[in-house]
């Protein structure tokens, strides 16, 4: 009896895999292929001045401060299959984002992306400039001065940028099942599973112990980023 | 060979100067907020002049006429900021190797190992930049702008962040860098002392204008140069020759034509030429030829100008005989009660013991 009460408690069912599966399969495509643009982005807000910087500055944050719902909405209307994009995408070139794990990767970096940007940025910011420009001086062209010293000089607020975005791909809900809605086994990430569970009479096991599993993964992307801080500010403290 | 000839404004700054540099050290001198940095960031690339030409050598690197700009990472001009700017992730070895990773192997004018060597940094190679002391990281920054071949140094208050001992630590290896290395030096300074030790050169600067440019002892000869600097800022600066040395006393005797300068401490080796730097505070003048004095040191001249204003004190010239020209601050009283007049025979008087192995810099 007992043991069939923690079997019930810590072993997932297949289903419950899948999504678990599918939740950091999404998150992870969405962090990685909203990496360089997010880098390209922070570095452009922090270093360039260029006209519009400001409406791009809006754009790249209005997922931050509209309704996931209303962001999920747009991507359908843009992305979707009878989207002005989405049938060019999908006619030309093969590529289909609505109701695929693609498209719920595509939802979670956009809902993401603000995030990321933000942290980039502000250790992009923090950077000396003169340290460019001593690197300029060295030989360096922009491209490798970028490389060799705002990059390495950004990277912690990188890592913490692309863990945030990670985070936020793992959590997100709303834009993502108005998107590519909640089919199991394709679009359907941890929080879509849990949100059918509680649905379902007698769910509650199940909504229970993904619940559990989402916590650990939180939990560990955040104790990732707080070592990384860390570790950040120990090597500042060195060369103050 | 540098030539500058360059306009620039910079909200309600604004810079509009031309000189001339040759070999060895040009120095840049003037107070905070006469233009000296934003010169050196003209020179450099890093600021975009609204008018003027820059070349060096025989190739133009800024041209507006011909919207012609070379990029700094193009120009081969090293810098040396007054904190270093030491890339803070590499250690002390690749900061140095940063600049001659560009620099292509056919144009490395010097070599690694001597570089490190003239530093004194060879021990520091594996260290990462926060953990040297403030003269340390200069030094190191010195042989990486070295290190990256320039065909000019730029050198923007190098000392300026650091104590007199770490000063003294850098100073000649800067007059090392001069002499063994033959790379020309445009030197920013406020100091008088640092720019008579270095330069064969100097450029005054001041609101963004050149106010005076010229060999050190001919520029820092007439006192309106120093006007407005508190009365200890205030030096002059002598050319003479290493006579010989008595080194029963351990003095140095300096050859000028008004007399012979004593030094208290080494110089260098009879028939070097250098330069003194005088502080106007340790002169004393008299209308006779004092006796029975302490004294060694009695220069003769006539008086060139006399400055003065409400104050106490007065700033008096004094051509010296032969060539060079002394400023000594005195009380306004004295100046009233001796009768000092332009044209008065003067002996300036200027105690040993103010003078020693940091007040002279060999230049030839």
């Amino acid at each position: 009896m007992r043991e069939a009460w923690t079997a019930a408690v810590f072993e997932l069912s297949p289903d419950e895999w899948t999504a678990v599966r599918l939740s950091l399969q999404i998150a992870l495509t969405a962090t990685a292929f909203s990496l360089p643009l997010g880098i390209l982005a922070a570095y452009a807000l922090a270093r360039w001045r260029f006209p519009g910087k400001m409406l791009l500055d809006g754009i790249i944050h209005l997922p931050l401060v509209l309704p996931p719902v209303v962001t999920g909405y747009i991507l359908l209307m843009l992305l979707g299959r009878r989207g002005v994009l989405g049938a060019f995408l999908a006619d030309h070139l093969g590529i289909v984002f609505s109701f695929r794990w693609t498209g719920a990767a595509l939802a979670c970096g956009v809902m993401g992306f603000p995030l990321m940007v933000r942290a980039i940025r502000l250790s992009i910011e923090a950077i000396d400039r003169r340290l460019e420009d001593a690197a300029g001086t060295l030989g360096a062209n922009p491209i490798w001065t970028f490389a060799l010293v705002t990059l390495p000089l950004a990277l912690p607020g990188v890592v913490v940028g692309a863990i945030l975005c990670f985070a936020k791909a793992l959590g997100e809900f709303g834009a993502t099942i108005t998107f590519v809605s909640n089919i199991p086994g394709e679009t359907q990430t941890i929080s879509a599973a849990i949100f059918t569970y509680t649905q379902v009479p007698g769910g509650d096991a199940n909504a229970w112990r993904l619940t559990a599993v989402a916590i650990v993964i939180a939990l560990a992307a955040l104790i990732v980023s707080e070592i990384v801080q860390r570790q950040a500010s120990h090597r500042l403290a060195q060369f103050e | 060979m540098i030539r500058f000839d360059a306009a620039i404004t910079l909200g309600a700054f604004s810079l509009d100067a031309a000189f001339e540099g040759d070999a060895g050290v040009v120095a840049l001198f003037g107070r905070s907020g006469s233009g000296k940095s934003v010169t050196i960031a003209l020179i450099a690339g890093l600021l975009r002049p609204d008018r003027g030409t820059i070349e060096l050598d025989d190739r133009v690197l800024v041209d507006t006429a011909k919207n012609f700009f070379v990029p700094k990472h193009a120009r081969r001009i090293g810098v040396v900021y007054q904190d270093a700017q030491l890339f803070p992730h590499l250690t002390v070895r690749q900061n140095l190797m940063f600049g001659r990773w560009f620099a292509r192997r056919a144009a490395q004018t010097v070599a690694f190992d001597a570089v490190v060597e003239t530093l004194g940094i060879g021990g520091l190679l594996a260290r990462r930049p926060g953990r040297l002391s403030g003269g340390e990281r200069q030094r190191v920054a010195i042989g990486r702008a070295l290190l990256s071949s320039p065909r000019l140094l730029l050198m923007d208050e190098p000392l300026a962040a650091l104590d007199e001992e770490r000063k003294l630590e850098v100073l000649p290896l800067i007059e090392r860098l001069r002499d063994e290395f033959k790379v020309p030096i445009v030197y920013v300074s406020h100091a008088v002392d640092e720019v008579a030790r270095l330069a064969s050169r100097v450029v005054v600067m001041n609101g963004g204008r050149v106010v005076a440019a010229g060999p050190v002892d001919e520029v820092f000869g007439p006192s309106q140069v120093h006007a407005g600097e508190s009365r200890f800022g205030r030096s002059s600066v002598l050319t003479g020759r290493i006579a010989g040395t008595r080194a029963s006393y351990g003095l140095t005797e300096i050859a000028h034509p008004s007399g012979t300068i004593w030094l208290a401490g080494p110089a260098g080796a009879a028939g070097r030429e250098v330069h003194i730097v005088i502080r106007a505070t340790d002169v004393t003048l008299a209308t006779t030829r004092p006796q029975n004095l302490s004294v060694r040191t009695i220069l003769t001249g006539t008086v060139a100008t006399i400055e003065q204003g409400d104050g106490p004190l007065a700033a008096v010239t004094v051509d010296l005989m032969g060539h060079g020209h002394l400023l000594a601050m005195a009380t306004r009283m004295a100046v009233d009660e001796l009768a000092l007049k332009r044209g008065d025979p003067v002996f300036a008087l200027i105690k040993t013991v103010a003078l020693d192995e940091r007040s002279v810099a060999v230049t030839g």
